[in-house]
């Protein structure tokens, strides 16, 4: 397989959620969002409510993965960073150890300087816990859920 | 790749429609989406040009229920099935844990089916993936039409690897939901032996 499974354990996430929850507060933010590369959304925070979280996170990691591919035509290792301005709201979005994808969705109460300023610190913390994520994901003594799932409960699931 | 989130308890998986142009891939996940409780699935994306050609992918979010207390979640998508959106095709199979191989049963499209699996073959390849060993299902689309092949030449043709296969009529929906739920077995089985190794 290309690459080993994601596993989020609650001690991780906590501090996902810390570090996001911290970034909103400092950066004057709307909503902040951490999803994986590959489209799933790993925690959120601020005003939520209304957005489609799961769309949002996969079609980011789109974009993502489409200017990574202009990268590589261009011999450029990534683009870690990306900017949506809008008329109301904008969009900061910076990859986390090229395996996460940070997303800050802010309005006029703030400003990009601070965004960026706050992403960046935000970053390094991410940094440190995905680091932590991908070694545990690794550790074959880590429990997964799948070892105590049966054939039965597979199949009960796609009983009608 | 699939992620598990033990606060939220979820499992959340991919599995990518993949296929020439025009084969169904879109109407598939239409045809789920359509279906589907409204409390299992969340809204379905679908980036497509102005004469609703699949653009970059389509995203359909769906819930099919918990295993041992844990939400199981497919997020499907479709590639833009047309030669020259190669570059996307790669950028989508990323992370992939499923693959539907959707064939045009049409004899005109015979070697679109071909040359699309070839392409599907090498772009996984690219990613470091076999797709001889992932979970994988081939659907031959379009069994209403006429001038068909007959689904024992698109098997010879199509399924050396003797994977589940399905005939279908995406519009009417005929062999959907039989070809997501076994793919999405396939998926999750694989899943509990690699737990195991």
């Amino acid at each position: 397989m290309a690459s080993p499974q994601m596993v989020m354990y609650e001690e991780e996430f906590a501090q996902v959620q810390a570090v996001t929850n911290r970034l909103v507060q400092d950066s004057n933010a709307r909503v902040v969002f951490v999803i994986d590369k590959n489209g799933q959304l790993i925690s959120a925070s601020g005003d939520t409510g209304d957005l489609d979280t799961t769309s949002l996170a996969s079609l980011t990691a789109g974009t993502i993965a489409a200017t990574g591919g202009i990268a590589e035509l261009l011999r450029e290792q990534e683009f870690a960073t990306q900017y949506h301005e809008g008329v109301r709201q904008n969009v900061h979005i910076q990859v986390v150890s090229g395996r996460a994808i940070l997303v800050v969705i802010f309005d006029n109460r703030t400003s990009l300087g601070l965004v960026r300023l706050r992403v960046k610190r935000a970053t390094e913390h991410l940094t440190r816990i995905f680091e932590i994520v991908v070694a545990k994901a690794q550790d074959p003594f880590q429990s997964s859920p799948f070892a105590e799932i049966t054939d039965d409960d597979i199949d009960n699931l796609f009983n009608d | 790749m699939s992620f598990i989130n033990y606060l939220s308890r979820e499992i959340n998986c991919k599995i990518v429609y993949y296929g020439p142009g025009l084969c169904g891939k879109t109407t598939n996940l239409q045809y789920i989406y359509n279906r589907t409780n409204p409390d299992a699935k969340g809204k379905m994306i679908s980036l497509a040009t102005e004469t609703e050609r699949t653009l970059f992918f389509d995203f359909l979010p769906l819930e099919i229920g918990e295993i041992r207390g844990f939400k199981t979640r497919f997020h499907l998508y479709t590639v833009p099935g047309q030669v020259f959106y190669d570059a996307s095709r790669k950028l989508i199979l990323k992370g992939v844990d499923g693959v539907v191989f959707v064939a045009d049963s049409q004899m005109l499209r015979s070697e679109a089916n071909i040359e699309s699996m070839d392409n599907l073959r090498t772009n996984l390849a690219e990613q470091g993936y076999n797709l001889d060993a992932l979970p994988y299902v081939i659907q031959y689309n379009k069994r209403d039409m006429p001038n068909i092949s007959p689904v024992e030449e698109l098997r010879r043709l199509l399924n050396t690897g003797n994977v589940p296969d399905f005939d279908a009529i995406a519009t009417t929906g005929e062999g959907v939901f039989e070809t997501l739920k076994s793919v999405a077995k396939l998926v999750l089985t694989e899943l509990k032996r690699g737990a195991a190794r």
